[in-house]
């Protein structure tokens, strides 16, 4: 008879795996791909196909050359940081930049730290920073979205985004919300005086508006969101105090001052907001571990998006909010232990 | 029926897999020859009282209590001590047994033998201690510890309420829900003495949801008990640990480093109960048990009633045999189980069920980095950071470790069922309360 397995207990696992969780998080950007297509085009696609390519090309390499590890490709790890390095471009971005974008996110924020779950900061969002640095004229030229079936076939023409458009114009003399709401923002373009009306809400939610390409469809990224969660592969304390801090922080701005500050709901569905609640500060290897440190991180990542958006240099905060929150994750996870077992009695007696 | 109880803080839902739960009890053939170990229990060994040569009945002392936590033995069989002998038990080394080569089955005076169930209880607090301890009882959810010792409140601590352990919450284990079905009156009485024996009013039964047939046989019962009540409690795992089953009843959390008395509350297994019963009411030694065989392959999954000091291939072989596709076997439940290295080892009174798992479950799956996705600290049922608690022990940071608690460790393995990376996060946690223990006597000594 052969040997028998000897082991130390538990002798049965899961069914769940690194892979399985990888894979759930791609299928929720599912909607989110379609939308992006459907809005942005085949550009859309290309972006998408060489950022993913590009990421998985530079894990292998580094991997098989430098790290000399064992093939941790196939985990999915490496798509999830190319759809997400996409989603956080605009879809005219020349190649060789999202190319670039792959080289920092996997080579340099990844793979320089040790690979998948050694990685301090998010991957995707190191690239789209360096990029936004590096590139500031091509990673802000946001195409127009153009509905797939929709009569117009002119060139692509691009125009702002609805929170850069109203940051800009807010600067100017006597500028107010409602103005600009009504009115629309008039600048030149071409030679020609061109008006930019602030989208609608139902657009705002559907993504009929200029942004990345992952981003603008709040709908597409609620309903991936809905299946993380309920395959239970993100919990909801992040995106949770995320969200609610924003809309409180920006509410009580708006409440303050409506003139000068904008509605919450706008904030909620503007910008990168969705995207990076749901999809990005939930990264697990770059949050913190306890649900009390996953809150505080999330009410951080309010605090810091809403001061960027409304009094920084940039008009989208969400990418540097989480970053910066990203730095705090270790000290977080010092400062905020989960309750333990016994605890309670033992302050009480 | 409104929610049900459990504990709070983290537990998993591993499949329950409990084959074997519509098998009725089957009395196992008495073995050939018995190999009955010294240390059946935590706590001190036993010291042997017989020679090589000598003839034993079944019942008869043959191994005795050496200290205060320790047992008695008795031989489960009769016949004559062959040798006293090395045989290797659950644990994987070669422990001392005395080895018995069976002749007939003659019992010692003095054990009641009929099924007739015997309610009165004539003894005294004293008395009903000392019948437990002569007899050799030891807990039998797991952990054996004797338990007389448990009935003996310290100074300056009060019992309030005794808890009996009917959760059964290892997956595939089946020994204490058929029990709880065929000897439910038997287990009542016991439970009765062991309330008079810890001067409490009230205790509780609890048994999870999955065994509903037992909770409405039990409660049935109970009627006619007073101060007994039994609660169905939601399951999830490890809810038959003690800590975390005197939460689920009675919403207490026994403080990190102290017993559940601290609480009010003493702990016993339905298993206990009966072969308290058994002691006091029939004057039966503990020298035989309920014991599970179970596994995915196994032709005919049951529920023997053993003579300590059987080997399990005997289980095995009444059970329809080892199955082809044998990769490991397991002395207790997949949770909590040792695997075993052979089929000889014994069965012993803490021996709740042999499992036996296809080779193909039975290895472990390639060790991943951890991604931090901190569902180990969320199962924990302790609230302790095995991802933390693993990285401390492997740079051996052991003073670290000892701050995070590993004391607290249960062992439950609900952080190693559930890490997606593969870790062996519990091997870690054993390694750190290992040398943290070590440490702390140290410590203490100087």
């Amino acid at each position: 008879m052969e040997l028998l397995k000897i082991s130390g207990s538990p002798h049965i696992h899961t069914d769940n795996s690194v892979k399985k969780l990888m894979y759930g998080v791609i299928y929720a950007m599912i909607p989110a791909i379609l939308v992006s297509v459907y809005f942005f085009g085949l550009d859309a696609v290309r972006v998408m196909l060489i950022s993913v390519v590009a990421c998985l090309m530079i894990e292998y390499l580094v991997e098989k050359y430098l790290i000399k590890g064992n093939g941790s490709i196939t985990d999915g790890s490496a798509v999830i940081t190319g759809i997400l390095l996409a989603f956080n471009v605009p879809s005219n971005l020349p190649w060789h930049i999202i190319v670039i974008g792959a080289i920092v996110a996997i080579g340099i924020a990844k793979m320089s730290f040790g690979g998948l779950g050694k990685n301090l900061f998010n991957p995707a969002l190191v690239g789209r920073v360096f990029l936004l640095i590096s590139f500031p004229v091509q990673m802000t030229s946001w195409p127009v979205p153009k509905p797939m079936f929709a009569a117009s076939l002119t060139d692509a023409i691009t125009g702002p985004t609805p929170l850069g458009a109203l940051k800009e114009e807010l600067k100017k003399q006597g500028a107010t919300v409602q103005k600009i709401m009504e009115d629309g923002i008039s600048f030149i373009q071409d030679g020609e005086k061109v008006v930019y009306h602030i989208p609608s809400t139902i657009d705002q939610v559907m993504g009929n508006m200029g942004g990345s390409l992952g981003e603008v469809s709040a709908i597409a990224l609620l309903i991936g969101a809905a299946y993380m969660l309920i395959r239970k592969i993100i919990t909801w304390e992040i995106p949770l105090a995320y969200l609610g801090t924003v809309v409180v922080f920006a509410g009580v701005l708006w409440m303050a001052n409506p003139e000068q500050f904008v509605n919450p709901l706008f904030h909620l569905v503007t910008g990168g907001l969705m995207l990076g609640a749901f999809f990005m500060a939930t990264d697990m290897v770059s949050s913190p571990m306890s649900s009390k440190g996953q809150l505080v991180f999330g009410v951080g990542l309010g605090v810091l998006t809403v001061l960027i958006r409304v009094f920084g240099a940039y008009p989208e905060g969400v990418s540097f909010a989480i970053l910066i929150m990203n730095a705090f994750v270790p000290l977080i996870d010092r400062g905020f232990k989960p309750v333990r077992f016994g605890e309670v009695v033992k302050i009480k007696g | 029926m409104g929610l049900l109880k459990t504990f709070k803080l983290g537990g998993i839902h591993p499949p329950e897999e409990k084959r074997s739960k519509d098998q009725a009890i089957e009395v196992l053939p008495i073995p050939k020859v018995a190999y009955i170990p010294f240390s059946q229990h935590l706590g001190a060994p036993a010291k042997v009282i017989v020679n090589r040569g000598d003839l034993v009945k079944t019942g008869q002392l043959i191994a005795k209590q050496e200290g205060f936590i320790s047992a008695n033995i008795h031989s489960s069989v009769s016949g004559k001590v062959k040798k006293i002998d090395n045989v290797i038990d659950a644990s994987g080394y070669r422990r001392p047994v005395v080895v018995i080569d069976v002749e007939g089955d003659e019992w010692v005076d003095g054990i009641i033998r009929t099924d007739e169930i015997k309610k009165e209880v004539m003894l005294s607090q004293k008395e009903i201690i000392d019948k437990i301890n002569e007899n050799g009882v030891v807990g039998l959810g797991g952990a054996t510890f004797p338990s007389y010792v448990k009935l003996m409140v310290p100074d300056g601590k009060k019992a309030e309420v005794l808890i009996i352990n009917g959760v059964e919450c290892e997956p595939y284990l089946t020994s204490d829900h058929r029990l709880m079905l065929e000897k439910g009156e038997e287990i009542l009485v016991g439970t009765k003495i062991l309330m008079m024996a810890l001067g409490v009013k009230r205790a509780m039964i609890g048994i999870e949801n999955n065994k509903p047939d037992a909770i409405e046989h039990l409660t049935k019962l109970a009627a006619n008990f007073k101060g007994i009540e039994v609660h169905a409690l939601k399951v999830k795992y490890p809810q038959g640990a003690e800590k975390q089953l005197i939460k689920a009843l009675t919403g207490r959390e026994v403080p990190s480093a102290k017993l559940p008395i601290e609480v009010g509350a003493v702990v016993n297994n339905a298993g206990t109960a009966f072969a308290v019963y058994e002691a006091v009411q029939k004057n039966k030694p503990l020298f035989e048990r309920v014991v599970t065989l179970t596994g995915k392959s196994v032709k005919k999954p049951s529920n023997f009633k053993v003579r300590i000091g059987t080997p399990i291939s005997d289980l095995i072989e009444a059970a329809g045999g080892l199955p082809d596709d044998t990769g490991k076997i397991i002395g207790g439940g997949p949770m909590m189980g040792k695997s075993l290295s052979s089929v000889d080892v014994p069965v012993v009174k803490g021996t709740s069920g042999i499992l036996i798992m296809p080779d193909a479950e039975a290895g472990r799956k390639e060790v991943q980095n951890c991604i931090r996705c901190s569902r180990c600290v969320t199962v924990c049922p302790m609230g302790l950071e095995p991802y933390l608690i693993e990285k401390t022990v492997i740079v051996e940071d052991f003073e670290r470790t000892e701050n995070e608690r590993v004391m607290d460790c249960i062992e439950c393995g609900s952080c190693q069922y559930t890490c997606p990376a593969n870790r062996p996060l519990l091997d870690y946690l054993r390694l750190g309360k290992n040398k943290v223990g070590f440490i702390m006597r140290t410590r203490s000594k100087r």
